[in-house]
């Protein structure tokens, strides 16, 4: 009886045993696929350090790292769409937060909110909380945001301006001034490379937020402010007089071009978003000694946000590794290991400065205290209908120079997309 | 009677597998992009839950009355009407020089005909180099640096960043026809060479001996003979220059104010940039009637004579 | 022979030729002495002038970034034009001879598919891979070539074929061969010049094909055209490995082009390639 007993004991822990170490066997192994549009230059080493380190926390997990090249992140939305509308999402994936990520895949009923996530891991008030908003649709967070660029700022060179007796402009009107007097001197005032349409949209965009103020602008996105806002108007009268002097062969350049022509010397102002930081030292130049920078004239206090978020689908097969990612690009450590090579800066308010260049540093502390304002050419403030038709709207308006023709497309494409 | 039936269905069977898959991927799809652009289906939301409320013609409706998509129809016509002028031209010329033979004959035939070889992302990629205009006066680039470097500054101008429009044509199209005609006017020499070599001799030799001078022979005999030709090469360049999309995606673009914009530009960047899926799907479809247009009537002859 | 042309005549016939010849040659040569220029030499300033030394090292990058693209485009357009070819022929084959009622009705239906733009075909296609499976897969793409190289490929063949005299079936019918046999006995053997004819124009089509590769594949897939254009979108513009790859790129069909060049133009004059 005892003999039978104690076997039968023996056997059910031998069972229980194996049935645990091949729970734990299960939790050890394993993979999750990380998809970004993440494929060159700072981007993809600031992708596979952040790897390296989640492999230091996690060494049993693997990443596959899916990307996609081309067209800035284009062509990957679009396999991304494909996928996620055939069922087949991957663990998590490269996304704008705001209007991309919650018009196209949250309302749409396609993601795991993960506030609660957040809250496990004590992480949500470290962030900047405007920024989580931006992600957050009915109450509920969903997704974390790794890096911060920011769209209205604007770069010049010094010496250029220097040799040329103009200072940095302190509104639109000195701005404009500074613009002519570059122009007679025979100098690009403004380098602009807009082959790809969206290089004016963003220009635009931080004329909307000088005209409009912060909470004007976001209140088009909110319900708040009307399109046919007269200061809409202004900003488009802003900028056919800021387009006047750029040069005559934008359309046929890349926003590297541009940046570039300002590098040689040819050209004084250059408003990109300040990824064309990072390009610029690798041309050779040091923030501060040959370029200076400010936000665009009359938009200081605003910090328009583009961010790379990633989230949790549903259904991604993955969902325990996926949510190590999330905690491994939440934690501090991982933003200050991919913003410095990235080149932007972390979401997060507590990140190590001294990793960071003086732009990186002075844009940190614009950051933490400005209000923040969503990109539309990027994604954040409006469905990505709305960022095409307006893409089409200031390219049919810097040739016909029609402010009033631009105004009523802006409220026609306002009233379709975004309404 | 039995073995014929039986062969016929043998040849069905045969031929079953295009059939059927040309059945779904041309008839059944076209079907779908027809009912998609009476949808609304403008946004990923309404794609995603099958929104099946249908709008009827509304979507096309807007796109006529925008002024993108009437600035690609303007654009349309007019390149499709100087490429397929200048191929004709380019080719007929060149046809007529080598079919006399002359020295050096094959060397030149080949190298008319070697850009048809080249993809039209190669050819975009080159010639947006070379017709890139920089900045004038100071800093040109490409050809116009050539000219300027030739002394021949006049000849600098904007290229494919020109608004200039004369009567609707977009003058930015002109470097989009000479990269587009530089690659097809040898597939129309070569069409013309292979007419040629199949007309009679002593009729041109009649012809020359009764006085006829060498313009004469060509608009009176040769021209017509050789129209069906023409109208061939008419019907391909045409087709052609309706799929020009990896052209002008690879070279310049919509282009400033859509000058070098084209509808399937317009079309790949509303379905898969935009998620305006009934916008795209209606453009296609008139770019297939458009298409339509030509081929049926073509298609309707040619199985006539047969 | 034309010994009636004047000297004046002759001149204007050569100038002609050669300033045609420099037209065609202009990209050839920025193209070539481009990607030959080393890194430091390459700039816009310079662009018409020949490389003070000749540097492959655009092409070690192009090939570098480029090589598995190629990869990509030789298994898709090797498949595709075999069996493209294979199913023209045999459909070529019983439309020409093999007639039923219907089936020149037939023949025009299938060769419609021919003159389609493919964009209106393009997004029900794209969710249609998506269901089956084959999204941003090469075989996928075999699948979507083949298809709709159908129609041009049983023309090709059909055009050939009808040169065939209807006495040469019959005889062999009477000496009891069935269909399969006549094909595999009578018509395949002397297809090879038709065979040649479409190889090269499948080749180079599919090859070249863009507006399917950029919407049918992700990175993995991505045929060779596609890399292309993201490589001269990419971040730092270094013309001379743009110009490499574009050479990359156009050299497997200008190779075709040279070597067979002559089949496909005997072909086209034959009257295999109409309209």
């Amino acid at each position: 009886m005892l003999f039978r007993k104690s076997m039968l004991l023996s056997i059910l822990l031998m069972v229980a045993l194996l049935f645990v170490s091949s729970f734990s066997a299960m939790a050890q192994n394993g993979e999750v696929e990380i998809f970004s549009w993440w494929t060159g230059g700072g981007e993809e080493e600031g992708l596979n350090a952040l790897i390296e380190l989640f492999n230091e926390n996690y060494p049993n997990v693997e990443v596959i790292n899916a990307t996609v090249a081309g067209g800035a992140g284009s062509n990957a939305k679009a396999v991304l769409k494909t996928r996620m509308v055939g069922g087949n999402p991957p663990d998590s994936f490269q996304v704008h937060g705001g209007a991309e990520l919650v018009n196209t895949y949250v309302e749409t009923g396609l993601m795991e909110p993960i506030t609660g996530l957040l809250e496990e891991w004590g992480v949500k008030d470290k962030f900047n909380q405007q920024i989580l908003e931006m992600s957050s649709y009915e109450g509920e967070y969903y997704s974390v945001p790794v890096n911060v660029h920011r769209s209205n700022i604007m770069f010049y060179n010094k010496a250029v301006l220097e040799e040329n007796n103009v200072e940095p402009p302190t509104d639109l009107a000195s701005f404009k001034e500074a613009l002519a007097k570059l122009d007679e001197a025979g100098v690009v005032p403004l380098s602009l490379g807009d082959t790809n349409k969206w290089p004016a949209t963003q220009i635009f965009e931080s004329l909307l937020v000088s005209t409009l103020g912060p909470d004007g602008y976001n209140g088009l996105w909110n319900g708040n402010t009307a399109a046919d806002d007269p200061a809409v108007r202004e900003a488009l009268v802003h900028f056919n007089d800021i387009m006047q002097y750029v040069n005559e062969d934008h359309s046929a350049l890349t926003w590297q071009d541009a940046t570039q022509i300002m590098h040689e010397g040819e050209a004084g102002f250059n408003i990109m978003g300040d990824w064309a930081e990072g390009y610029m030292k690798t041309l050779g130049w040091t923030p501060g000694e040959e370029f200076g920078w400010m936000p665009v004239p009359e938009s200081e206090g605003t910090f328009i946000v583009i961010t790379d978020t990633f989230g949790l689908p549903k259904g991604a097969p993955n969902p325990e590794n996926a949510k190590k990612w999330l905690k491994t690009i939440a934690s501090v450590e991982g933003q200050d290991t991919f913003n410095p090579i990235k080149g932007s800066i972390p979401a997060r308010l507590d990140a190590d400065k001294s990793k960071y260049d003086p732009y990186l540093t002075s844009a940190m502390e614009d950051f933490a205290e400005d209000t923040l304002s969503p990109s539309i050419a990027h994604g954040s403030a409006a469905p990505e209908g709305f960022i095409t038709a307006l893409n089409d709207t200031i390219n049919e308006f810097i040739t016909t120079g029609d402010v009033d023709e631009a105004f009523e497309n802006f409220q026609k494409n306002h009233e379709e997309y975004v309404q | 009677m039995k073995r014929k039936h039986q062969e016929s269905l043998t040849s069905i069977a045969i031929l079953s597998p295009s059939i059927i898959t040309l059945a779904i991927f041309v008839y059944g799809f076209i079907s779908r992009s027809v009912q998609i652009s009476m949808l609304d289906w403008d946004t990923f939301a309404n794609f995603m839950r099958k929104a099946k409320d249908y709008v009827g013609l509304e979507n096309y409706i807007s796109l006529f009355t925008e002024s993108r998509f009437q600035t690609d129809l303007w654009n349309t016509l007019y390149f499709t009407l100087f490429f397929i002028i200048g191929c004709l031209a380019i080719g007929i010329l060149l046809s007529l020089i080598l079919n006399n033979k002359p020295r050096g004959g094959y060397f030149f035939q080949n190298l008319y005909l070697f850009p048809m070889a080249i993809s039209f992302v190669v050819t975009g990629t080159v010639w947006r180099w070379i017709f890139a205009p920089g900045r004038l006066p100071n800093n040109p680039r490409g050809i116009n640096l050539l000219f300027e470097q030739l002394g021949l500054q006049n000849l600098q101008w904007g290229w494919f960043t020109s608004t200039n429009s004369f009567l609707g044509f977009n003058v930015a199209l002109i470097a989009v026809i000479i990269a587009a005609i530089w690659q097809y006017s040898g597939y129309t020499m070569a069409m013309w060479l292979a007419g040629l070599r199949g007309i009679d001799q002593q009729l041109i030799e009649a012809a020359r001996i009764d006085g006829a001078s060498k313009w004469q022979i060509f608009t009176k005999i040769l021209f017509p003979i050789q129209k069906p030709i023409t109208l061939s090469a008419i019907i391909v360049l045409a087709h052609v220059s309706l799929k020009a999309f990896a052209l002008i995606y690879a070279m310049t673009g919509s282009g400033p104010n859509n000058v070098t914009d084209i509808p399937a530009v317009y079309m790949f960047e509303a379905t898969f940039r935009s998620n305006r899926y009934s916008t795209g799907s209606a453009i296609a479809i008139v770019l297939l009637m458009m298409v339509g247009l030509l081929i049926i009537p073509y298609l309707v002859n040619s199985f006539k004579e047969e | 022979m034309d010994d009636k042309m004047t000297t004046q005549e002759k001149i204007t016939r050569y100038a002609v030729l050669i300033v045609f010849a420099i037209f065609f040659l202009i990209p050839m040569y920025v193209l070539i002495s481009t990607s030959l220029k080393s890194f430091s030499e390459v700039s816009i300033n310079t662009m018409w002038q020949l490389p003070s030394s000749i540097s492959i090292e655009g092409f070690k990058e192009a090939f570098a970034k480029l090589a598995p693209n190629v990869l990509n485009s030789f298994y898709l357009v090797i498949p595709a034009t075999l069996f493209s070819a294979i199913l023209g022929s045999l459909n070529g084959y019983v439309l020409s001879h093999w007639k039923f009622k219907g089936s020149d009705t037939l023949f025009a239906l299938i060769l419609f598919g021919m003159f389609i733009p493919y964009q209106s075909i393009l997004f029900p296609l794209v969710q249609f891979m998506q269901t089956i499976g084959l999204y941003g897969s090469i075989p996928g793409l075999i699948l979507v070539h083949v298809v709709y190289g159908l129609p041009i490929t049983t023309l090709m063949f059909r055009n050939y074929y009808q040169d065939v005299p209807d006495a040469l079936t019959e005889a062999a019918k009477v000496d009891g061969a069935n269909i399969f046999s006549i094909y595999r006995h009578i018509f395949f053997p002397i297809s090879i010049p038709s065979f040649v004819v479409v190889f090269i124009w499948q080749f180079t089509n599919i090859w070249n094909e863009f507006l399917f590769a950029v919407t049918l594949t992700d990175t993995q897939s991505q045929p060779i055209t596609v890399a292309l254009t993201n490589l001269a979108g990419s971040q730092v513009v270094e013309w001379n490995v743009q110009m490499s790859g574009a050479i990359i790129t156009a050299l497997p069909t200008l190779l075709v082009y040279i070597i067979f060049g002559r089949y496909f133009i005997k072909g086209m004059l034959a009257g295999s390639v109409k309209g």
